[in-house]
């Protein structure tokens, strides 16, 4: 006798919390074959607005933890997601109508690129950063720092390592991350949102929000609390629109990208969202 | 007299051989300008100093010719071993002439000659040997292995150091092995043409560097011209809003350097003597004309009234006037618009419950001045304590703890610089790990240096001038050969990056470049 399935109620992630679109709103995910998979949030502007505020309250502790325990967290996140292989490849399949073998690929490549970049955490610094001989008798060095909360577009052709190719790189600095999901396929970055709250990540380090990118990109394009906008996977959105709002606060920007190798690991993407602070000390015997 | 009064020392002018007129410098040559010529005047006495040519769009489009022939055909070809010597020939240059370039910024810009003499000039010359020697370097700059020039630059300079700004442009992107069309002020294009004049001296190929001068329209239609790869700009964040506008969306690359309101701290356990020394530098250097100047005065509430009291007895011996003499300390304001400027932020803070406390003494007949003035009382919200005034003003306002000055000193839109004044080290490194800025000066102020990157956090722009990053400005990685079968090899493909991207944000990717531009810019090593 087969058992009924419990299915999962897909919500956002916002300050650590998973709560329903603000709006009330859903739509309708389904699977590659057409079939009703779930009924994920619908975010809207104030849920947007609220996940910078979550964002913006996490920065300070995010950016101050010591580099080594940023490494470990980003690790955590990598351990607990290799132990729910099998939930993330089922879901992959399932919406993006793969073999179970792609599926699973997708799984580890994602798994692979948390490693990767938890170990950049703490040495990232030591290749962007460097003293500088200045011309006296000076101290001086200039060392990357996180530019703060940054907002991401991830790319919308992939359901969990598109999303965490753009999202664990903003993380490594110390960035505090609004990312707006795939459309099409939420539903993993969903389920990888309770991986990361379980994984040490403290609460409004990553808000994700679902639901339609064109509608809730200009909202934070051009939010004041917004420091940088990864418009990765915005390249079917009016994204030159988007650089323009984002050019009122002058924000740094990244641009679309498309096809497989969008967001593949790159230091430059870590490097991206940094701003290099040159410190200068005066030296003296007296 | 006083202790206080001098005689006259007057730097002599006869050191110059200015022309009446001078045309736009476009491919080599002097040549005239399509638009209505306009005169430069010394601020200090209004008098006119000589015409300027005025560029319309006709003008800057052969500008971008000759850049764009000097590349394709001479420069991008040229090894980085002759570039170089280029730079040092250009810097030894600037130090034969230093005197003639000093007097004639003084004459042009208002500003002290012991500034343009001592600051200024010899820190164009070290810019220019420190690119010089970049140059067949590229390797190291951070991006990899044979990273790319990226064309044609476009440069827009302002007013308050008009030639070292040219240099914190042209030296780096020329280094890089791109070609240039730079745009000085309206108000100071003189150093700019006798700069010109030092190229032909240095027999660098026509066309590597055009200058063009004329007003804002002129350096819009720059910025906006379609063959142009690059665009660095040194102004206001109102300008640098536009020019991030106006580029969205195309392939231009772009550096920022725009408007600041940094806050320096004094904690009560400061080396008085020194933080006053300090202040007075932070904010009375240049007239205050520094985007970078320490406009907002954080004091230890309990040491507040000690500080201002010794702030006003020094000002007091701040000698005033003919920016020639020797030993002026305080020169004109540029032009009557700024002056009116600084007079209507004044007057708001008055409005909004300031205290105004302006060192008296003789204002010249003719020119434009503004005494030193310090405000009292100053709100956070007040505009003399938001707004940049780019004159000599200080605004001072008060805390109790270092976390309440960490707090109000980045309670800005701008993170351009700060300042910290206190004798505890660890102190120090704490409130610089927490302040939102990109220079931070210790127990000093407005030290420059062409190996320390310069440049801003949130609206104070994007990307740095100055050392590598500086240098990585002007540069992207070698596109890498890479199959989308090797980026879903995962770790191997991701290897390949750091071996041939490394640093930069343009590294990210290789063939649908995540255009790290503005990202980039602000960026380590990274994009620039």
């Amino acid at each position: 006798m087969s058992r009924l399935a419990v299915p999962k109620t897909y919500k956002l992630y916002i300050g650590g919390a998973f709560p329903r679109s603000e709006s009330g709103r859903t739509y309708e995910v389904v699977a590659a074959d057409g079939r009703f998979l779930a009924n994920a949030a619908k975010a809207s502007r104030k849920d947007a607005r609220d996940a910078v505020v979550a964002a913006r309250g996490a920065v300070a502790g995010w950016a101050g933890a010591t580099a080594y325990n940023r490494g470990q967290v980003l690790y955590r996140i990598a351990e607990v997601l290799e132990g729910r292989r099998a939930q993330f490849a089922a879901e992959i399949e399932e919406v993006e109508g793969v073999s179970r073998a792609v599926a699973a690929a997708q799984v580890d490549e994602a798994i692979d690129r948390w490693v990767w970049y938890a170990g950049w955490a703490d040495k990232f610094a030591q290749v962007a950063g460097n003293a500088n001989p200045v011309a006296g008798p000076y101290f001086n060095i200039s060392v990357p720092e996180p530019s703060g909360v940054i907002a991401v577009i991830a790319p919308q052709d992939s359901s969990l390592v598109g999303f965490v190719s753009a999202l664990a790189p903003a993380l490594v600095a110390g960035n505090s991350v609004v990312i707006v999901a795939s459309e099409r396929f939420p539903l993993s970055s969903i389920s990888l949102a309770e991986v990361l709250a379980t994984s040490d990540v403290p609460k409004g380090v990553v808000n994700v929000l679902t639901g339609s990118p064109a509608e809730i990109a200009p909202w934070l394009a051009s939010h004041a609390d917004v420091n940088a906008i990864d418009l990765v996977g915005a390249g079917g959105l009016d994204w030159v629109s988007l650089e323009i709002d984002a050019a009122d606060t002058l924000k740094r920007v990244l641009r679309p990208e498309n096809g497989p190798d969008a967001a593949a690991p790159a230091l430059g993407r870590i490097t991206a969202f940094t701003e290099t602070k040159t410190v200068w000390h005066t030296k003296s015997l007296r | 007299m006083s202790f206080l009064d001098y005689a006259p020392a007057p730097e002599s002018r006869a050191i110059l051989s200015l022309r009446d007129s001078y045309g736009l410098f476009i491919d080599g040559e002097f040549v005239d300008g399509r638009g209505t010529p306009f005169q430069t005047i010394s601020p200090s006495s209004e008098e006119r100093i000589a015409m300027i040519a005025n560029a319309n769009e006709a003008d800057i489009d052969d500008a971008v010719a000759a850049a764009r022939r000097a590349y394709d055909r001479v420069w991008s070809k040229m090894s980085g071993r002759d570039r170089g010597k280029y730079l040092f020939r250009i810097a030894r240059l600037v130090q034969e002439r230093a005197r003639e370039l000093a007097v004639a910024e003084s004459l042009d810009n208002g500003k002290p000659i012991k500034e343009s003499r001592d600051v200024d000039v010899p820190l164009v010359a070290a810019w220019f040997f420190y690119y010089a020697g970049w140059a067949d370097k590229l390797d190291h700059a951070g991006l990899g292995a044979d990273p790319r020039s990226l064309g044609v630059a476009a440069q827009v300079i302002p007013w308050n150091f008009p030639l070292l700004m040219l240099a914190w442009k042209i030296a780096p992107a020329l280094a890089a092995g791109n070609t240039v069309v730079l745009k000085p002020a309206e108000t100071t294009p003189l150093t700019a043409l006798i700069f010109a004049e030092i190229l032909q001296q240095a027999d660098l190929p026509a066309g590597v560097v055009n200058i063009v001068t004329g007003a804002g329209d002129t350096g819009a239609a720059l910025v906006a011209h379609e063959g142009v790869d690059k665009v660095a700009f040194t102004g206001s964040t109102a300008v640098g809003r536009a020019i991030a506008k106006q580029i969205a969306g195309t392939d231009k690359r772009a550096t920022l350097e725009l408007g600041g309101k940094a806050a320096n701290i004094v904690f009560d356990d400061a080396p008085i003597d020194q933080a006053i020394e300090g202040i007075v530098n932070g904010i009375f250097f240049n007239q205050g004309h520094v985007c970078c100047a320490g406009s907002r005065l954080l004091v230890q509430e309990n040491i507040h009234d000690e500080v201002v009291e010794r702030l006003k007895t020094r000002l007091s011996t701040l000698r005033l006037g003919d920016p020639l003499d020797k030993n002026t300390d305080i020169g004109a304001i540029n032009s009557r618009e700024q002056l009116d400027r600084i007079r209507a932020l004044s007057d708001a803070g008055v409005e909004e419950g300031a205290e105004r406390w302006s060192v008296p003494c003789e204002i010249p007949e003719n020119g434009f001045w503004y005494a030193p003035t310090i405000f009292t009382n100053v709100q956070t919200s007040s505009r003399i304590a938001r707004e940049e005034i780019f004159g000599p003003v200080l605004s001072v306002l008060t805390f109790r703890t270092p976390q309440e000055a960490i707090a109000k000193a980045n309670n800005t839109p701008y993170g351009l610089s700060a300042g910290i004044w206190t004798d505890k080290g660890s102190r120090i490194l704490a409130v610089a790990d927490q302040l939102r800025a990109g220079v931070i000066w210790a127990n000093t102020f407005n030290r420059f240096d062409p190996s320390s990157p310069f440049g801003g956090y949130k609206e104070s722009g994007y990307g740095r001038e100055g050392g590598r990053h500086g240098l990585a400005a002007y540069l992207s990685p070698a596109p890498i050969g890479r199959s989308a079968a090797q980026v879903t090899a995962g770790r191997s493909g991701a290897q390949r990056r750091i071996e041939g991207a490394d640093a930069s944000a343009e590294a990210s990717a290789s063939k649908p470049k995540p255009r790290a531009r503005r990202a980039g810019a602000a960026k380590k090593g990274a994009a620039k």
